[in-house]
């Protein structure tokens, strides 16, 4: 019994420590002086700016990577074709490369230097901070749906065809309703990497104010560059607001389903 | 009726149907009974379009099926697990076939009703999967086959998810449906005590061929080969002749060409009698005898007796090879 408190506390201190105090902190500075300040340092319009192509970039990206994801989650539990190992590997990819280097490739392939030689405008503008984000949350919607696309099996879909359903009947009324969940989180995973992507941010968007600076490159460049630490604990609440403004519409949405 | 021609199916090395061919009749309720890993679920899913053979035709009343979908083959399947669909109510499960067809709502909430009422689901409708019993979702999972007026009913190891007494009863239950609903029903089973008391017809397969096709009683009493009258029920082995125990019985004194036997042990099973004997060269046999006999005979471990086989001669087999010993 004791050693179960000592082991739960362990635990609470971790997260506590390392989680919750720092970001309550940020929390605490942002309305420090009223909410009223807060109001103002984010609807500035460099901080409207970067908030709308935030979301902009979200919702770009969302639906290319639910796409792709479930295309690949299919091929990966369901599908027997030469290369499948290496389409595995490859999805894990953008886990283990850092988003820097993500970044820097990104230039060299669509820079002006690069293969293509700056016949695309990517870099520096919103497609290649799409492209970028693309990559680094690739795997998200993939790896929470194969392992649920698995564990549900072919009978039903195999019940299905002898009913009667074409594939796309069978993939609408009973695949995709039997892994909502999975894709639910991978969605709200995807969103909120998104949102916080940085890194291969830095390398090729402009992080011009108003124009190519997203959420994260704001709360950066306000804290480095302008030494404005109260505008940077404001834009952060707002990133982390956004965040948990997902999280929180999709539990709604899941639980409104099951009823 | 299901015609099968000469279909072989290959997974990788493994031979899962090596040139198989059957005929299963217009209404009948054919059982197809093997050993797991006999062929018998790939034979089922190949006719019902889930598989398809490497070589060999499937002929459904008339019409060849062999490159058809599963869609097309006007088919009902049902599955072991049952594959509810469990986002889905009872109702809707039921009707997804037709609603896929696009029938009008009315004319689904009909049939669904209708057929509810025959699976004994009548209040159920709304209810999720999840909140019925194995044995009930395995009846919604008939319903949803039957839903859209199929031309076979193939049926894949239906009640083996489920406990021996709800087992016993859906059997009995399916038994009466077919009689009353009469479509053409192929199911797939590994017990024989199932195939013998529901099917008219039983297809007995082993390592990728069918056996011996014939009625229960027909293969119980005349059985092809060793592997059949194994797979059936119980068998004696007396030197190289193969007799079912029941064909066995024990004399207090020596009579024409009866055989000197020790008994080894008796046990009493309800309303049989199992005998433990030994024969003279020290083999082993035993034999099943009626409360009365055993009575008459009173016999205990350590007695001699003298052991004749009685019964039908077609029922007794010569042991041709050790194939009976892979099935005891």
């Amino acid at each position: 019994m004791s050693t179960r408190i000592a082991l739960r506390s362990v635990a609470l201190t971790y997260l506590g420590v390392l989680v919750v105090v720092p970001l309550a902190m940020i929390f605490y500075r942002t309305f420090e002086d009223g909410f009223v300040a807060f109001f103002e340092s984010v609807t500035t319009p460099a901080a409207i700016s970067a908030i709308s192509l935030s979301l902009t970039i979200v919702a770009i990206v969302v639906p290319l990577n639910v796409v792709f994801g479930l295309v690949t989650a299919l091929a990966l539990a369901r599908g027997n074709f030469p290369g499948k190992g290496l389409l595995q590997a490859v999805v894990d990819l953008p886990f283990a490369v850092s988003p820097v280097i993500v970044g820097v490739a990104l230039i060299l392939f669509w820079g002006n230097d690069g293969w293509l030689g700056g016949a695309f405008p990517v870099i520096f503008s919103l497609p290649g901070m799409v492209l970028a984000t693309v990559f680094v949350t690739l795997p998200f919607v993939v790896r929470e749906v194969e392992p649920v696309l698995r564990e549900i099996g072919t009978e039903q879909e195999e019940a299905a065809s002898t009913l009667g359903a074409s594939r796309w009947q069978t993939f609408w009324r009973i695949t995709l309703p039997a892994i909502r969940v999975g894709v639910g989180y991978g969605v709200v995973l995807t969103v909120a990497r998104s949102l916080g992507e940085f890194g291969a941010l830095t390398v090729v968007a402009g992080g011009v104010a108003g124009e190519s600076q997203t959420l994260t490159l704001l709360v950066h460049a306000r804290y480095i560059d302008d030494h404005n630490t109260f505008g940077a604990y404001s834009a952060a609440t707002v990133l982390m607001g956004l965040a948990l403004v997902t999280l929180v519409l999709m539990t709604l949405l899941e639980r409104r389903r099951e009823a | 009726m299901i015609t099968v021609t000469n279909v072989s199916k290959r997974f990788g090395d493994f031979t899962a149907l090596d040139d198989v061919s059957l005929e299963v009749p217009d209404g009948s309720l054919t059982a197809l009974l093997g050993p797991s890993g006999s062929g018998k679920s790939t034979l089922l899913r190949i006719i019902g379009g889930l598989e398809f053979a490497d070589s060999g035709s499937v002929v459904i009343h008339g019409e060849d099926v062999t490159g058809v979908v599963p869609q097309k083959r006007g088919i009902g399947f049902v599955f072991q697990h049952y594959a509810a669909f469990k986002h889905m109510t009872v109702h809707d499960n039921v009707g997804f076939g037709l609603k896929i067809r696009k029938t009008p709502k009315e004319r689904i909430d009909e049939r669904v009703n209708e057929l509810l009422k025959i699976v004994g689901l009548g209040g159920f409708a709304k209810r999720y999967p999840s909140q019925l019993s194995g044995g009930q979702r395995q009846r919604m999972a008939l319903a949803r086959a039957l839903a859209v007026e199929p031309r076979v009913l193939l049926l894949d190891e239906p009640f083996g998810a489920l406990d021996a007494k709800v087992r016993a009863e859906l059997r009995e239950w399916l038994r009466r449906l077919h009689e009353e609903v009469h479509v053409t029903t192929l199911l797939v089973t590994h017990d024989q005590e199932e195939a013998l008391s529901i099917a008219d017809n039983i297809a007995v397969m082993d390592n990728a061929h069918i056996e011996q096709v014939g009625g229960p009683r027909e293969l119980y009493d005349r059985p092809a080969n060793s592997f059949v009258m194994g797979f059936l029920g119980p068998v004696a082995q007396v030197d190289d002749t193969l007799v079912r125990p029941h064909d066995i019985s024990l004399l207090s004194r020596p009579e024409g060409d009866a055989r000197e036997a020790q008994v080894t042990r008796v046990s009493h099973l309800g309303f049989e009698v199992r005998v433990e004997l030994q024969l003279g060269d020290g083999q082993p046999v035993f034999a099943q005898l009626t409360r009365t006999e055993a009575a008459q005979l009173e016999l205990s471990a350590g007695d001699i007796v003298w052991l004749a086989l009685t019964g039908d001669r077609d029922a007794r087999l010569v042991s041709e090879d050790d194939r009976l010993d892979a099935v005891a």
